[in-house]
């Protein structure tokens, strides 16, 4: 660096007041390389400092080798949505830095290993080489576990630099490690000792600083996936069926450690429940659809390709009516696509997933906290509507963690919607499955091991009248499929409403569902900055109803803001309501990342100047 | 026959189905009949079996049989799957399964031998004619090499050996019959009903339609003058009393099964076939391929295999009969977990 442009540096530097809880670091590693430890406990370091933060890992389909990012957004004002920019660079990974410098904002902060001998030249930024390969060799780490634990060097050094309690650290350790002892001294050793190297070496010239505040007491950080098993847990599953499949695996990962200690039964030490790993997504879902049709409450967890080879299962349970829930932790398609990168692709084809006339219960968690009450309420839903239920989940909420309140446990017993007992079906000396006794398209159903001669029935995907029993009468066919329509419009009224946020006087809505609501709360107070209201209704299940029927009539013009390409929730909204149609704009977007408030907030002034 | 009870007071009519709409004189129709005989002979109770099947003519059959039992007519080659969730969700349920070969040798293949990996507990029942009936005359995955067909021309592919499928995914329980000897196809569906496990019953069952002329070997002319049983095959109920002492040893095998029933083979070749040894029953299935032998009979057992259920250490009870106490962890429960992950004490 000349002398001129270290000058410019120290005046651009000078004239800046502190930059407090209020930037985001961008860490870029080697996949495989144990970054995740680091990048988590720096993560929860801030978050324990009382700061808002997110994460977002953005890996590669990889297993070890290729560029892994990930970024750590700190946000006083508890934004949480993703930002392209970044104002902290961890540059740990030579293949990328050159492009990853170039991105960093200017005024921004370049960390990187002293070993690669970087050329600064960027002179609107601060360097601060560290000497990771001279911390490593000083520490007592064995050297088969050195390179797994080379990332503390950047988290002690951060420390420093950003004022972060090595208490944090250590704590946020202790809880990534579960408490074993080594793992947690050795990572933290190095933590402290590039800590101490920092006060004694780096002179700060940066802005930036994390400073205690009180915006996460009482609040937790966990992955949508792990939320949405332990809401299944806490809904009552017994058998699980499942094909690993990214980015869903990590869910059913959880079931197993939650299941195991919350579900052994206490006296014979034997499960209350089953997990099954079968060979295939169709022998997934066959078992969980058999265990459904006997009774159980049964799921599975999966992604687009999976999705795809479940159809004809899907078509059969919704004839048959059987409940089941399946979770679909949505991946870019179409095809093999990008299988660790995020969407919302999979909208319409979760609503319709079968052949022939054939539509869904879908539910959209948008946060933790709704993964974890949809975990359960799905197979009340199942089980009440007597069909599928998907859970429309995706990369960025099931494997990124995310800042919530603590879940609320079930607020209602378990509904285990129509099932006659053999009592039942003696006193009502026979039942015709298939029969709207009650006016809502939902018949009766018994369980297989009833035991009364008139209990059984015979399920099959073939046409069938009420009482179960094949039939090709245009008359039967006709009268089941608008029972099923029946019951689908009773499903309106069942399933979680949206929920609305509608602002008087203005003209302009927004409709978006799942994890894109983070975008659209932030950009709607970029907007608001602007000059321009807005009122937002969020989607939290499909079929749609009246709610948003009154929200359409309500606004000249409503933006529909989702992570795909085809703009499929716009699609369905004017299916639903096409004397509403001429007021949607789709604003849909995908690129395999998260939405961004700067895009939005663009995308829709674009629109309205 | 008709109006004796059997142990648990019910009819042989209590065990029948609605009116089969298969072809007149159809393999499967005479199967289904053997079906019914032996639950009532068993004294099944009905409504604890679950009848499942997948999709084809022989698939069509359950609703031709035991009316008082649940039934699943599911989809074309995964009926197994359906098997293994009904079956780990309530573990007292006696499962049968009906698939052809079509259901079971082509589409469902995978399925077939994952569901015998896993050793579900059924009963499963391949109907094996040979040909493709409900499409009009297709060959299926079991028709004979070189095999001619009005439809369908020749077969130049080798056949799928169903029970050397099972044999080679680990079946516990294998055996083959033809539905022109109802008495060994009786006599095997009894021993398949007191097995522990998938039960594989590869039934050669004549399509009269498509595939009955003499040149077939599923057709019933050939399956008459050609089967050879490797045993004459009595089923002995746990309650009836018999002693091992009146067999003649070496030439009747006792099989002692996990109901404490016991399935006599008579071997009608002494030197023929040990079924519970899996490497001889591998080697007589080849043997028979290589010679064009149509031997039927129980071909391998193995009584120790864990069923799905045990593996997955399930409770006793049937899942599906938990009450919501033991199926919702408590409120405390809940706050536990929420506790490990609160900042920030």
């Amino acid at each position: 660096m000349s002398d001129v442009e270290a000058s410019a540096l120290e005046s651009l530097l000078v004239e800046r007041e502190p930059i407090v809880n209020d930037f985001q670091i961008m860490i870029a590693t080697v996949n495989g390389s144990g970054s995740q430890t680091a990048n988590t406990a720096l993560m929860r370091s801030i978050f324990r400092m009382g700061v808002p933060v997110s994460g977002k890992n953005i890996f590669p389909s990889n297993i070890q080798g290729l560029p892994t990012w990930f970024t750590v957004r700190v946000s006083k004002d508890g934004y949480i949505a993703r930002r392209e920019d970044y104002h902290i660079l961890v540059a740990m990974n030579q293949d990328t830095v050159a492009e990853d410098v170039r991105k960093l904002l200017p005024g921004g902060v370049c960390l990187y290993p002293q070993e690669w001998k970087l050329r600064e030249d960027r002179p609107d930024i601060v360097y601060y080489p560290m000497p990771v390969e001279k911390l490593l060799e000083a520490s007592d780490v064995p050297a088969n576990l050195k390179p797994y634990v080379a990332n503390m060097v950047y988290v002690g050094v951060l420390a420093t630099l950003l004022e972060i309690n090595l208490d944090e650290i250590a704590f946020s350790l202790d809880f990534h490690f579960g408490g074993k002892a080594k793992a947690i001294n050795m990572n933290m050793g190095l933590v402290k000792a590039a800590a101490e190297w920092s006060l004694d070496n780096l002179a700060k010239r940066d802005p930036y600083k994390v400073a205690r505040i009180d915006k996460t007491q009482g609040m937790l950080l966990l992955d949508g996936n792990s939320a949405g098993a332990l809401g299944a847990v806490f809904g009552g599953v017994t058998v699980v069926a499942w094909y690993p499949i990214t980015p869903s695996t990590s869910l059913i990962d959880a079931l197993n450690e939650y299941l195991r200690d919350l579900r052994t039964d206490p006296v014979t030490g034997k499960a209350t429940y089953a997990v099954i790993q079968a060979e295939d997504e169709i022998g997934a879902i066959g078992t969980v659809i058999g265990a459904g049709w006997a009774g159980a409450r049964a799921m599975t967890a999966t992604s687009g390709p999976g999705m795809s080879l479940m159809s004809e299962f899907a078509g059969l349970a919704y004839f048959t009516e059987v409940p089941a829930v399946i979770w679909n932790v949505q991946r870019v398609g179409p095809s093999t696509g990008l299988p660790t990168r995020t969407s919302q692709g999979d909208v319409l084809k979760a609503y319709f997933l079968g052949h022939g006339d054939t539509k869904h219960v879908v539910l959209l968690p948008s946060s933790i906290e709704e993964a974890f009450e949809f975990g359960w309420r799905a197979f009340d839903l199942a089980e009440r509507l007597q069909t599928l239920v998907f859970v429309l989940s995706d990369l960025d909420l099931g494997m990124n963690l995310w800042m919530s309140k603590p879940f609320t446990y079930p607020d209602q017993p378990m509904d285990r919607g129509k099932v006659l007992s053999a009592e039942d079906v003696v006193r009502m000396g026979g039942f015709a499955r298939y029969q709207d006794v009650d006016g809502d398209g939902i018949g009766y159903r018994t369980l297989p091991g009833a035991d009364h001669p008139l209990a059984a029935y015979f399920a099959r995907g073939t046409g069938h009248d009420e009482r179960a029993v094949y039939s090709e009468r245009p008359e039967d066919w006709e009268a089941n499929m608008a029972r099923l329509t029946r019951k689908f419009d009773t499903a309106r009224q069942l399933v979680p409403g949206p929920v609305v946020d509608q602002v008087d006087g203005t003209q302009v809505g927004i409709i978006a569902y799942g994890t894109t609501d983070a975008c659209v709360v932030e950009s709607r107070d970029r907007l608001r900055e602007r000059g321009l209201e807005t009122s937002y209704l969020r989607l939290r299940a499909l079929p749609l109803n009246e709610t948003t029927r009154d929200f359409l009539a309500a606004h000249e013009r409503v933006y529909v803001v989702e992570n795909n390409t085809d703009g499929q929730m716009a699609k369905l909204l004017s299916m639903e309501f096409p004397e509403l149609a001429g007021r949607l704009i789709s604003l849909a977007h995908a690129d395999g990342l998260p939405l961004t408030p700067r895009w939005l907030t663009a995308a829709i002034l674009e629109q309205e100047q | 026959m008709g109006n004796r009870l059997n142990l648990i007071g019910l009819d042989r009519n209590d065990y029948k189905g609605g009116k089969s709409t298969l072809c007149l004189g159809c393999g499967h129709n005479s199967i289904s009949n053997q079906i019914i005989q032996v639950a009532y002979e068993l004294s099944l109770n009905p409504h604890r079996v679950i009848k499942l099947s997948g999709i084809g003519c022989s698939s069509k059959s359950p609703a031709y049989f035991l009316n008082r039992s649940h039934g699943f007519n599911g989809l074309h080659g995964r009926m197994p799957a359906l098997a293994t969730g009904a079956t780990t969700a309530n573990r007292s349920l006696i499962a049968i399964g009906v698939s052809g070969d079509g259901d079971t040798g082509s589409i469902g293949l995978g399925q077939f031998s994952h569901m015998i990996r896993r050793n579900v507990p059924i009963v499963y029942i391949v109907e094996n004619n040979g040909v493709y009936g409900l499409t009009k005359g297709q060959f299926s995955a079991t028709a004979d090499l070189g095999q001619e067909l009005k439809y369908a021309g020749v077969n130049e592919l080798p056949p799928i050996d169903i029970c050397m499928e099972a044999l080679i995914d680990n079946a516990s329980f294998v055996a083959r019959s033809f539905a022109g000897d109802a008495k060994q196809v009786r006599e095997l569906l009894k021993a398949a009903f007191s097995h522990k496990g998938t039960a594989v019953l590869d039934i050669i069952s004549p399509c009269v339609t498509f595939n009955n002329h003499e040149s077939s070997t599923k057709s019933y002319p050939y399956g008459k003058a050609h089967e050879e049983p490797l045993q004459d095959i009595t089923y002995i109920p746990e309650y009836d009393e018999i002693s091992i002492e009146e067999h003649e040893p070496g030439v009747v095998q006792a099989v002692e099964m996990h109901d404490g029933s016991r399935v006599m083979l008579k071997k009608l070749d002494p030197n023929k076939h040990d079924p519970t040894d899996r490497v001889a029953a591998i080697k007589l299935l080849e043997e028979a391929s290589r010679d064009n032998l149509f031997i039927t009979g129980l071909i391998y057992i193995d009584r120790d295999r864990r069923t799905l259920a045990e593996i997955s250490r399930l409770v006793d009870e049937p899942l599906v009969s938990l009450p919501e106490e033991r199926l919702r962890p408590p409120r405390e429960a809940l706050q536990a977990v929420m506790n490990k992950l609160i900042c920030c004490d």
